[in-house]
C-alpha cells in the first residue's frame, strides 16, 4: 500500500487589534446510529413519523420500565471505534445524566461518563495535496438522544414530540486539534466520509443525524505549541461551547464569529467567560444560552437499571476483520492501483457508492481515462441534471465500453462525447450505438490519404500559405475532419496533412 | 464535607423538589449524616478488590435490533396534564 505521509497545514493567524491570535478548536460530535430500533428500546428510530408514534413507555419513562441494550447498537459503536483506528474497551458502563427538560422525560439522560465504550483513536483531515490534520480522537461514548421541543407552533406552549428520545447517538470527542474554520469542516466532512463507508450513522446532517458542538478558543501563536508539550490546558485560551450545529456553512461562520468577538473581548482587557453559546444563523452570531447559575451541575452516577456492558475480545475481532475499506486505503489504493491523482481519488472515493461505481467502470481498463469520464463527462452531465449518480441512465459498463472504444482508436475522444450523450438519453450501449450509427472512426489510412489529396489539390492558395505558415495546417486537418463526418482518426489526419504538407 | 444550608437549597433545586426554608437545617444535617456513614465506608481498604456491580453473577441483557414496540401516542400521552395534535404541550420553554 502506498504510504502517503502527509505534512500539517499551517495554522493561519487572525489579525486582532493589538495582536496576531490563532484558533483552538475542539468537537464533539453526535452521531446517530443507523439502527433500527432505540437504543434501550424496541421503539423505531424511523425520521418523520407521526409526533409520539415511536414510543415505547421505556422511552416515555414510565414508571417501573427498565432499559435493555440494543445489541446492534455496541456493534456499531466498536465498528466506529475500529473505523477511528480507537482502543476499544472491553468493559464500559453507562452512567445517568441528571438534567430536567420537557424532552427528557427522565429527568436523566444515559450515557457513559466514566467509562466509554471507546478510547482514543485519530482522523486524518486533508487540506490540500500532502497536507492533512491529524486531529485526535479523546473518546466516543453511547448515549441516548432526547425527544425535540418545538416552540413556534403556539404563542404560549412548547410542543414536545419523544419519537427521538432514547434514539442512540455516538458522541465523538476529539482533542483541541484542529486550528481553524475551514479544518472543522474538513474535520466534519471527514468523520461523515469514515461512518458512511463503516455504514454505522448515515451522516444526515439536514436530519439532524449528525450534529455537532463546537469548542472555541482563542490564543497567541505559541501557546498552543506550550499546551501539547504539557498538557495543560491553562496554556489556552478560555473555551466557549457552541451547540448543536447541524449545518457545515454555520459551523464555519459560528467559529469565525466567536473568534472575532473572543479577540476583542481578551485584546479590551477582559475575560471571555467559559459558557454554552448558540448560533442564530438570521443575524450570524453566538449568543449566551445557559446562565450562569444554571451552570451544568448534572450529578452523574453509574445507572443502577445497568450492569457493565463486557464485550469480548473476540467479538471485536470479528467485527474488525468484517470493516470495510476505509477511505484514507481506498484513495491510496486508487493511486497506485490505477494511477489517479490525488485529486480525481479524493473526488471518486468521497462516497463509497461513487468508488464502487468507478470500480466496476475502470475494473481491468486505463483507471485514468475511466476516471475523467466520470469526473468530468458524467457528473458534469449528471449535475446538469440535478440527479444522483444512485440515479444514473449510464452503468459503469457503459463507461466502461466507452473506455475500450477509444482506447482501442475505434472512436475519437471528440465522437465520445456524442456516444455518451446518445447512451445518457436513451440508455443505449455504446458498442451498439457505435455500430448502429456508424460512428466508428476510419483509421485507414489509405482513406484518409485520399480525403487529404483531394482537399490539398482543391486548395493549391492555401497550400502556399501553410508552407510558409505551418501552423494553418490546421485547416487542412478541420476540412479533412469535415469530409469524414468527424470519423477519421484525428491524429493521423494530422500526421497525414504534415507530411503531404512537408512540414 | 460537610453540607450547609446553602448546599442543601441548591441540591433540591436541582431535583426540583420545594423544601421550605424552615426545612433547611434538617435536610442539610440528613446529607451530612448520610454522608457521615458513607466516610465510614471509605474507611475500608478496598485496594485490589474488583468492584461488584451485581449481587448476582450477572451479565447485562441485550436485545436484538428489533422494532416491536410504538404505535401507541394515546396512551403515551394519557396522562399528560395537556396535549395537542399529539404532542405533549407544556409552557414555552425557550433559552
Amino acid at each position: 500500500m502506498l504510504d502517503l505521509t502527509y505534512e500539517a497545514p499551517k495554522v493561519k493567524t487572525i489579525a486582532g487589534a493589538k495582536h496576531d491570535w490563532e484558533l483552538v478548536i475542539g468537537m464533539e460530535v453526535h452521531a446517530q446510529v443507523s439502527s433500527r430500533a432505540k437504543l434501550f428500546s424496541s421503539a423505531s428510530t424511523k425520521f418523520g413519523a407521526e409526533p409520539n408514534s415511536n414510543v415505547s413507555f421505556v422511552d416515555a419513562a414510565m414508571p417501573g420500565m427498565l432499559p435493555v441494550i440494543n445489541e446492534f447498537c455496541v456493534d456499531q459503536a466498536v465498528r466506529t471505534g475500529l473505523g477511528l483506528k480507537a482502543a476499544i474497551n472491553l468493559n464500559s458502563a453507562f452512567d445517568r445524566k441528571n438534567y430536567f427538560y420537557p424532552d427528557q422525560p427522565a429527568g436523566y439522560q444515559i450515557s457513559q461518563l466514566y467509562h466509554p465504550i471507546v478510547g482514543e483513536g485519530e482522523v486524518l483531515v486533508e487540506m490540500g495535496e500532502g497536507i492533512a490534520r491529524r486531529v485526535r480522537i479523546e473518546r466516543i461514548h453511547l448515549e441516548q438522544d432526547a425527544g425535540k421541543s418545538i416552540h413556534d407552533m403556539d404563542p404560549t406552549m412548547s410542543f414536545v414530540d419523544l419519537n427521538r428520545a432514547g434514539v442512540a447517538l455516538m458522541e465523538i470527542v476529539s482533542r483541541p486539534d484542529i486550528r481553524g474554520a475551514d479544518e472543522a469542516a474538513a474535520y466534519i466532512t471527514k468523520l461523515r466520509q469514515i461512518l458512511r463507508y463503516l455504514g454505522t450513522c448515515d451522516g444526515n446532517m439536514q436530519n439532524g443525524n449528525l450534529r455537532a458542538d463546537v469548542n472555541v478558543s482563542v490564543c497567541l501563536p505559541g501557546q498552543y505549541e506550550k499546551y501539547l508539550e504539557s498538557g495543560d490546558f491553562s496554556h489556552l485560551g478560555t473555551r466557549c461551547e457552541i451547540k448543536n450545529m447541524n449545518s457545515m456553512r454555520f459551523i464555519q461562520q459560528a467559529i469565525d464569529y466567536e473568534a472575532r468577538r473572543q479577540i476583542a473581548i481578551v485584546e479590551g482587557g477582559g475575560t471571555v467567560d467559559q459558557e454554552t453559546r448558540g448560533f442564530d444563523p438570521d443575524t450570524g452570531e453566538t449568543r449566551t444560552q445557559r446562565s450562569k447559575e444554571e451552570a451544568h451541575d448534572y450529578r452523574y452516577f453509574p445507572d443502577p437499571d445497568l450492569l457493565p456492558l463486557e464485550i469480548e475480545q473476540a467479538w471485536v475481532d470479528d467485527i474488525a476483520a468484517s470493516l470495510p475499506e476505509l477511505p484514507d486505503e481506498k484513495k491510496a489504493r486508487f493511486m497506485t492501483g490505477f494511477g489517479l491523482s490525488d485529486y480525481d481519488a479524493s473526488v471518486l472515493t468521497a462516497e463509497v457508492e461513487a468508488a464502487g461505481y468507478f470500480e466496476q467502470a475502470a475494473e481491468g481498463r486505463d483507471g485514468k481515462l475511466a476516471a475523467n469520464w466520470i469526473i468530468n463527462e458524467l457528473y458534469g452531465r449528471l449535475k446538469k441534471d440535478e440527479t444522483q449518480l444512485a440515479d444514473s441512465p449510464v452503468s459503469p459498463a457503459q463507461i466502461g465500453q466507452i473506455v475500450d472504444l477509444i482506447k482501442s482508436d475505434a472512436i475519437s475522444g471528440k465522437i465520445a462525447k456524442d456516444v455518451f450523450e446518445i447512451c445518457y438519453t436513451s440508455g443505449r450501449d455504446p458498442e451498439e450505438i457505435v455500430e448502429t450509427e456508424g460512428m466508428k472512426q476510419v483509421t485507414d489510412t489509405g482513406a484518409i490519404e485520399t480525403a487529404v489529396d483531394e482537399i490539398i489539390a482543391a486548395n493549391p492558395a492555401q497550400v502556399e500559405k501553410a508552407k510558409q505558415n505551418p501552423k494553418l495546417a490546421g485547416w487542412f486537418v478541420g476540412q479533412v475532419m469535415k469530409a469524414t463526418g468527424g470519423k477519421a482518426n484525428p491524429k493521423a489526419v494530422n500526421d497525414i496533412v504534415s507530411a503531404k504538407l512537408g512540414l | 464535607m460537610s453540607i450547609d444550608e446553602s448546599t442543601a437549597a441548591r441540591v433540591a433545586k436541582l431535583a426540583r423538589i420545594r423544601v421550605e426554608p424552615e426545612a433547611l437545617p434538617e435536610l442539610a444535617e440528613d446529607f451530612n449524616r448520610i454522608l457521615g456513614f458513607i466516610e465510614q465506608l471509605n474507611e475500608v481498604d478496598v485496594e485490589g478488590v474488583e468492584p461488584m456491580t451485581s449481587v448476582t453473577p450477572m451479565r447485562l441483557k441485550r436485545r436484538e435490533d428489533q422494532v416491536d414496540d410504538g404505535g401507541h401516542a394515546a396512551q403515551v400521552l394519557s396522562n399528560a396534564p395537556d396535549a395537542r395534535e399529539g404532542f405533549f404541550a407544556v409552557p414555552k420553554v425557550v433559552e
